[in-house]
């Protein structure tokens, strides 16, 4: 046994079992864990922004003496529409705080049709269609019908807009033993990757903490 | 006004942002660089201040009612406030440090040191503890009634067994297996998901760009 005796190791073991009393049932031990985790993500999240956005987008540039002045001016003015979110605390004001959401929004709304379109559906449409090069092995052609299938099955799945009968019951039937398929796939492959998460905090409490193993 | 000039605003950008995608021309192509990487990066950062405002207003809230767990509160602003001035002041980066010192003699409070001894342990074992309510949430809830749950069951189990040692051991084509699933009947039932996920992103999108759906304007104002 091999203590360690780095006080940051400490700290963060003590914070890995103050959270893992929650199994027993909350405490304060829990409490106190949690709500310091909250603190400091969003220090953090303060820190990072600041840093990694604001900094180099903004502050440099607007400091830089090779940027022109049109920049500069047209920099302070996205910051300034920026700092409209501060509004959100002035109660007389407060619907200013509109203005950013409503560029940052309408922006985000509209690139995202023409790129969902293109590369999540068209393109996802491309790689369901079967061609002759599917076939040039017996197994992916296989696998590529079974995905065309499953892929009108689980949208028929969904098509509401009609009673379920004739070959919408049988294939919206398939669907369904698609869907549960794929969330059973995903549970299993979420709780698997919760329980690595677990092991690598076993891992570090008993080999980086404890020195109990390697 | 109050509702009137966002509901423009939105309308606008939404129609540039959609339209720059097809649009070949450099003058197009340049103020759609510009929207990405200069408006959209700096009015995302200060949009900080909402999240961050709203916990340090709900915290506040919660000292002043004097609320059920409230000195709790205090944990949370203070070290949100710690955090803070020792990042923005201290430094990102470990080679460039800032104006505030972060280094008592061989003891370091930099802002990477508390990530990886502070921020990574909490996170991490707080989203492993999921691992136990699943499970438990799972033992309770599956049950192999009918077909349907017993392949979400199976599929569940096979993949689980598949991405650990004991898989291959029960049998050596397992692991290969849960691989079939993922890849095959996984990727079938989600491809469809995302189809009508993606129709739903368009036809929502559009009906913010078209000032349909206004639940993002909030209560108040004409």
């Amino acid at each position: 046994m091999n203590i360690s005796t780095d006080p940051w190791v400490w700290i963060a073991a003590i914070l890995t079992l103050a959270i893992f009393s929650f199994l027993y049932k909350e405490n304060p031990l829990y409490r106190f864990a949690e709500h310091l985790y909250v603190g400091i993500a969003n220090g953090y999240a303060i820190t990072f922004y600041w840093h990694r956005v604001l900094v180099p987008s903004f502050f440099d540039r607007v400091g830089a003496a090779s940027t022109p002045i049109a920049t500069k001016i047209w920099l302070i003015v996205i910051a300034v529409i920026g700092a409209l979110y501060f509004t959100r605390f002035i109660p007389k004001v407060s619907w200013l705080v509109r203005i950013p959401i409503a560029i940052v929004l309408g922006y985000a709304c509209g690139a995202s049709i023409p790129r969902a379109i293109d590369a999540e559906i068209i393109r996802q449409a491309k790689a369901t269609i079967i061609t002759r090069a599917s076939f040039a092995h017996w197994q992916t052609g296989l696998w590529a019908v079974i995905i065309l299938l499953g892929v009108i099955a689980t949208i028929s799945y969904f098509f509401f807009s009609s009673e379920r009968k004739g070959v919408l019951k049988p294939l919206s039937y398939a669907g369904i033993i698609f869907i549960m398929i794929g969330f059973g796939a995903s549970f299993g492959y979420t709780v698997m990757a919760r329980i690595s998460l677990f092991i690598g905090r076993l891992q570090f409490l008993l080999g980086d903490w404890l020195g109990l193993i390697k | 006004m109050q509702r009137r000039i966002p509901l423009i605003i939105v309308l606008l950008t939404g129609i540039f942002g959609a339209v720059a995608f097809f649009v070949p021309y450099p003058a197009i192509r340049n103020a759609d660089e510009i929207m990405r990487n200069d408006v959209q990066r700096i009015i995302t950062a200060f949009s900080l201040v909402l999240g961050v405002g709203s916990i340090v207003q709900h915290h506040l809230l919660k000292i002043r009612r004097k609320a059920q767990f409230w000195p709790y509160s205090y944990i949370t602003i203070v070290a949100l406030v710690i955090t803070a001035i020792i990042g923005v002041f201290g430094g990102i980066d470990v080679t460039r440090p800032g104006v505030l010192p972060t280094r008592v003699g061989n003891f370091s409070f930099h802002i990477q040191t508390i990530y990886s001894n502070m921020m990574v342990p909490l996170a991490a074992t707080m989203f492993s503890l999921l691992a136990f309510f699943m499970s438990s949430a799972a033992y309770r809830a599956f049950r192999a009634r009918n077909l349907e749950a017993t392949l979400l069951l199976l599929a569940a189990f096979i993949l689980m067994l598949g991405a650990v040692p004991l898989g291959r051991f029960i049998h050596h084509r397992l692991p290969a297996f849960a691989e079939w699933i993922l890849a095959v009947p996984n990727t079938a039932s989600k491809r469809g998901i995302l189809f009508g996920v993606e129709l739903g992103i368009f036809a929502t999108s559009l009906k913010i760009i078209l000032g349909i759906e206004r639940g993002w304007l909030g209560g108040g104002g004409k």
